[in-house]
């Protein structure tokens, strides 16, 4: 899902969610980072037939560039003045980046490995080994894996379920491919 | 079988010193780095935290390169780095990672009083300041997962070694004090009124330290070497900011390395817990480990030691823990007194002798995270 339109993020978030038809109030309360996250998890996982017990030892690997920061700003903004100070619980609990990474295990019972990752730009090498050793080490036979951005240049994020039985090879070449595409 | 994974030397940069050597004589006197802060640029009321004067890392800093162009995080990791690295044979090569695990990084690049850019808070900029100041060849994987960063870090250097990405790796962790995080969990009403108290009957919340410490993890084996043997990492799926009611994803964590590492309960010498010391955690982690029949296991949480220093908990915490094994020493529990939580747990209440040959490091975060490791001496 990448998006370099004009048009804000609460408003296409909104629109996606509304789009796919889903009941999950939660998704309002969630800053963005986790509406996208969760956004284009959603899409993903209901796009693929797999088992409540195979979800459930589903891995998640999540990177992105900007970590937290869209967040961080808004909270560094409500405590920068003694005169506008309103630090607030409900976005505080945001400013970590694996937060959205959560909201999607606990919406799909997900309670596999996790692991968020930053790196400067999208790493498609580190997510395949990264995978792989996670299937070598028999931690996991199905992974979540993608980039989830939201930064200075706007949102953009890409998702895909990497498994043993799966239709296109595991390689960085295919990663590379599908993510320019989306 | 996979290969064998090794961690070689390591160091610590904490209020209670800049060695090891430091680190552990303060703890054998049970120590603790916890003291009232009156730091109105950060809280406007005093509050209880573990904090490295800034002037004394200046001053050490010195020996590297000027203070004055460095963030203070950044100057804590590049200490570490540097002193580990001094102590070790280890020749960064094309097969050397270097991997940085912080939950906040330098946040304090975005206080508006702050001299430095604003991008300093982005943690890749963090990551290849140290990356440049070393020479590593390979671009820095940054893991940023909550409180358990530190930890996973070294199960993610274990798992690239096993799987021939690398050869080895630095894993350096660090977090600091801020305004952004003491008035976070101010807000959160999370911070206790005192040092905090894990596991006690007392306990009302967290102190907050900052700390940086950093190891070399390799598939060379040193005489002294300590060897991972398993990890798991797993989320509990069941709320954002409160740990699980059973335990799940911590119990799920353990069992992950207990089988990995083909280890049986009876058979671990010593937890180090994350112990946290809000009300919800430290029951949480009781169930856990009653649930993995760990129950009996001398246990410590080193929050009561150096407060809870958020992503660099989990690295600091295992690296007194390597410690603990070769001096065979169990370290205690500082801020522990009644029990406060529904199922037992053998709490370390004093420095004491005792064969440790296998070790069990755990750290829960927001998102769900869980993560815990298995060391053999």
């Amino acid at each position: 899902m990448t998006t370099k339109n004009t048009r804000s993020f609460s408003e296409f978030a909104k629109h996606v969610y509304k789009h796919q038809e889903w009941e999950y109030p939660k998704f309002f309360k969630m800053d963005r980072l986790s509406k996208l996250t969760f956004l284009t998890s959603e899409i993903v996982l209901n796009s693929i037939p797999i088992s409540s017990r195979d979800k459930e030892r589903m891995a998640v690997v999540f990177s992105n560039k900007s970590a937290s920061l869209d967040t961080d700003k808004v909270y560094q903004d409500s405590i920068n003045s003694i005169e506008h100070f309103y630090p607030s619980p409900a976005v505080f609990v945001y400013t970590l980046p694996n937060i959205g990474m959560g909201e999607v295990c606990i919406k799909n019972k997900i309670q596999g490995e996790n692991a968020f990752f930053v790196f400067d730009e999208f790493n498609p090498l580190f997510l395949k080994q990264y995978a792989e050793s996670l299937a070598n080490n028999q931690k996991a036979k199905h992974i979540l894996c993608g980039w989830t951005e939201i930064g200075e240049k706007g949102y953009n994020s890409f998702l895909y379920l990497a498994s043993q039985k799966g239709t296109l090879p595991y390689t960085e070449e295919t990663i590379k491919k599908l993510y320019t595409q989306s | 079988m996979q290969q064998p994974v090794y961690i070689q030397e390591g160091s610590v940069i904490t209020p209670l010193g800049f060695t090891i050597a430091d680190n552990i004589s303060a703890i054998e006197k049970s120590q603790s780095a916890i003291q009232e802060q009156n730091k109105t640029e950060i809280l406007d009321t005093p509050f209880y935290a573990a904090m490295i004067d800034s002037e004394k890392i200046d001053t050490t800093f010195k020996s590297l390169d000027d203070a004055s162009k460095y963030m203070k995080l950044e100057k804590m990791m590049l200490l570490s780095v540097a002193e580990t690295l001094k102590k070790s044979t280890l020749t960064i090569s094309d097969k050397t990672a270097l991997i940085v695990a912080t939950t906040k990084g330098s946040i304090d690049a975005l206080n508006t009083d702050n001299p430095f850019p604003e991008k300093r808070a982005y943690l890749s900029v963090l990551a290849k300041t140290i990356q440049s100041f070393f020479g590593f060849k390979q671009e820095p994987i940054v893991v940023s997962n909550a409180c358990v960063s530190g930890i996973l870090a070294v199960a993610v250097a274990k798992r690239l070694i096993q799987n021939n990405i690398c050869d080895n790796a630095v894993v350096v962790a660090g977090d600091l004090v801020s305004k952004f995080t003491v008035t976070g969990f101010n807000t959160f009403q999370a911070l206790s009124d005192g040092p905090c108290k894990p596991y006690s009957k007392y306990r009302n919340g967290i102190s907050i330290g900052e700390a940086a410490a950093s190891v070399i993890v390799s598939k060379e084996k040193k005489t002294s070497s300590i060897q991972i043997l398993g990890d798991g990492s797993c989320n509990d799926a069941n709320h954002i900011s409160g740990p699980s009611r059973t335990g799940e994803g911590l119990y799920k964590s353990i069992k992950s390395a207990m089988l990995e590492a083909n280890v049986v309960s009876n058979e671990i010498d010593l937890i180090s817990a994350h112990g946290t010391a809000t009300i919800y955690n430290d029951e949480m982690e009781a169930i856990a480990f009653n649930r993995a029949h760990l129950q009996d296991v001398p246990l410590h949480s080193l929050k009561g030691t150096y407060g809870h220093t958020l992503g660099a908990s989990g690295l600091l915490e295992a690296i007194i823990g390597f410690e603990a094994m070769k001096r065979n020493t169990l370290f205690p529990s500082l801020g522990y007194d009644e029990s406060g939580i529904s199922k037992p747990l053998h709490i370390i209440k004093e420095v004491k002798n005792k064969s440790i040959s296998t070790f069990l490091k755990t750290a829960s975060g927001f998102g769900g995270s869980n993560t815990a490791v298995l060391f053999k001496n």
